[in-house]
């Protein structure tokens, strides 16, 4: 069977002018508990790869520059 | 090499106690286990990360059951948990608990974790329960898994993240021998050999599917899959109770704690939409939910929780905590809607099914010392069988699992490991991977997860169940030939997926085994509406025998504390009765 991309609009925003992974931080990408943070290889900055967010928090509590901010998924704002 | 994608490795490791879950109860089991033996290896192994994982990843708002001399004694605390669950008890764990949480507390603050104290240094501790005072505030509870990482490092804990943990292995004696794991982000097989093991794994929080229709949107933490339920199942331990529910009132859509506990010893409580009180009681109980489940049915729905008569400065209170701890996008939550406590009362409703004994009286089977059926084999926190749990519950159980657990494991050599059966598993895990087409996780688990919803949710009908049965088995044939993963992060889900089907349909067998209805909402059998005590005053545990899915009743142990007649159904009476 073939697959389709289905589009979300994802909970989690990160500030691409204030993310430093591009220096090697991974601290969002690290405590999610979810695991849904990834790095981009095109931009260095962290962003949501997967929209199963539980709207927890601690990606944009342990940010050490308060890139992230986590929004209410859609479906349930 | 770019992160998920998929690398068909396997090594092997060896430790003494082998904890599985870094949440509440898997921290304290390690440390105590450590503690007790500093000379032994203890390895933490974790689905996520250890600093942000479990139902405590942003902290918790209060102890819901703590039994402090001066408020509470033991005795009266296992008499109303016993009362709350409708007698089926075992009452030795319960008590064990209620006398030795005291010194966990003072423990926990000694690691730095504070408790509200009033100006003479006691614990400000609030009555919540129907009967006794057990809820002890934590406005500062957000430090809580800092302070337990913090302890685990100096203790040197061996900490494994992202190590999804997928079954036990047993020796040729019936003895626990240690793990098969995966790498959530390179899905590399990692198999650890131990001589205990102490599974620590949370509720099954993703069974049912929220009204949202968000898959990750439930109450318990997402991650928290009902792995260990499955994990115990295959491996022949048995699980109590199963049919026992939990449900709870939640923020209508966002799923989250309102939280009663929080904001009813400052005087909110709950409402229908004439502004009146229903329920005698906003403790967490299946009698209270069936009232509240009949409430937002009967027209005077919908249901809310009710702070705006209360002083401003109150309010500010309530919030402080409420948007700051456990769930703090509770407040961004709020904002988005326009609603200010202050103004308007917070709309509630009932959450999906999940199995959890922080709130109800279902799970891994544990006696007094955390011990499962399966020598060598531990449970604490959400999934182990001891009821009402809670937080404190959690890090007290896991502190009598991590200390027998190294006793155990000072008295056995490590059991001997057939390699067929960890070829097995890796073949079983990585199946997903293997296949070129086929149907994703996602669409598997929104299935599944949606037929929970449709047929297994109480009111429990006979005909619906064999009905769903069947759907189920529909889709578990659909699962285990046609589900892909495309990488290992999808591998993940696909993992986890295999575990909410086993949950399920552990959910529905022991639902159809129990032929009564108790519990209130949790245990609603309309082809069984009443209670029979003749026959059904007693455990279910469930187990697999040959292979099968097998349900059997349970003695329930005799009292340490009698409960008198006249007392036996102080639950039953939730509802507010008119006055005349």
């Amino acid at each position: 069977m073939p697959l389709a991309t289905y589009q979300t609009s994802v909970p989690v925003v990160v500030d691409d002018a204030k993310c430093i992974a591009d220096k090697g931080c991974t601290v969002c990408v690290d405590v999610c508990p979810l695991d849904v943070l990834r790095i981009s290889d095109m931009t260095g900055k962290a962003f949501m790869a997967y929209d199963e967010c539980w709207y927890c928090m601690p990606c944009e509590a342990d940010c050490p520059t308060g890139a992230v901010t986590v929004n209410i998924p859609y479906l349930l704002r | 090499m770019a992160m998920d994608e998929i690398v068909d490795g396997l090594s092997e490791v060896s430790c003494d106690v082998l904890v599985i879950g870094g949440g509440t109860a898997g921290p304290m089991a390690a440390l105590k286990a450590k503690m007790k033996n500093p000379k032994a290896n203890v390895v933490l192994l974790e689905k996520a990360n250890v600093k942000r994982s479990g139902a405590i990843s942003m902290g918790m708002d209060g102890l819901n059951n703590a039994v402090i001399p001066g408020y509470a004694t033991p005795e009266q605390y296992t008499k109303e948990i016993t009362i709350a669950n409708d007698g089926i008890v075992d009452q030795k764990a319960v008590y064990k608990y209620a006398q030795s949480c005291y010194g966990i507390i003072e423990e926990l603050d000694s690691f730095g974790i504070r408790f509200l104290k009033n100006e003479n240094g006691d614990y400000a501790v609030k009555k919540v329960h129907h009967i006794g005072t057990y809820v002890l505030p934590m406005p500062n509870g957000e430090t809580v898994k800092k302070a337990l990482y913090r302890q685990l490092r100096r203790a040197r804990i061996l900490i494994s993240n992202r190590y999804m943990a997928t079954r036990l292995l047993k020796s040729s004696d019936g003895r626990i021998a240690g793990a098969v794991s995966v790498n959530t982000r390179t899905a590399e097989i990692l198999v650890i050999k131990a001589k205990a093991v102490i599974l620590c794994m949370g509720a099954a929080g993703r069974l049912g599917l929220p009204t949202s229709g968000y898959m990750f949107g439930t109450y318990e933490n997402a991650a928290n899959s009902g792995d260990g339920y499955a994990m115990a199942y295959h491996a022949g331990a048995a699980l109590a109770n199963l049919e026992c529910f939990q449900i709870n009132p939640l923020i209508k859509d966002y799923n989250g704690p309102a939280c009663a506990y929080v904001a009813g010893p400052f005087g909110a409580y709950t409402a229908n939409n004439e502004d009146r009180r229903f329920i005698e009681c906003d403790y967490w109980s299946g009698q209270m939910m069936l009232e509240f489940y009949n409430e937002l049915l009967s027209g005077k729905g919908p249901v809310f929780l009710q702070l705006k008569h209360l002083h401003d400065k109150t309010i500010e209170e309530i919030e402080h905590t409420l948007h700051k701890v456990e769930r703090p996008t509770r407040g961004l939550f709020q904002e988005g809607r326009g609603v200010d406590y202050r103004k308007e009362s917070i709309e509630m409703h009932i959450s999906e099914i999940g199995f959890c004994s922080g709130h109800s009286a279902s799970g891994v089977f544990v006696d007094d010392n955390a011990r499962t059926t399966v020598p060598g084999l531990y449970a604490a926190g959400d999934m182990a069988s001891v009821p009402h749990n809670y937080m404190l519950g959690a890090f007290t159980n896991g502190s009598f699992a991590g200390l027998d657990a190294m006793e155990f494991a000072d008295s056995h050599d490590f059991g001997e490991i057939d390699a067929g059966e960890i070829a097995l598993e890796r073949e079983r895990v990585m199946a997903p991977t293997k296949r070129e087409d086929g149907i994703p996780p996602n669409q598997i688990e929104y299935k599944t997860r949606r037929l929970v919803n449709d047929y297994l949710q109480p009111p429990k009908v006979t005909r619906k169940y064999e009905l769903g049965m069947r759907r189920l088995a529909e889709v578990r044939e659909d699962m285990q030939e046609c589900m892909i993963a495309r990488n290992a992060h999808e591998l993940l889900r696909a993992l986890e997926v295999q575990s909410i089907m086993d949950c399920a349909d552990m959910a529905a067998h022991a639902s159809l085994f129990r032929e009564e209805s108790r519990w209130g909402l949790y245990h609603w059998r309309t082809d069984f509406p009443e209670k029979d005590n003749e026959n059904w005053f007693c455990h279910t545990l469930l187990s697999k025998q040959d292979g099968r899915m097998t349900s059997e009743k349970r003695e329930v142990q005799p009292y340490v504390v009698p409960i008198a007649d006249d007392e036996k159904d102080l639950y039953d009476k939730q509802r507010i009765r008119a006055s005349a």
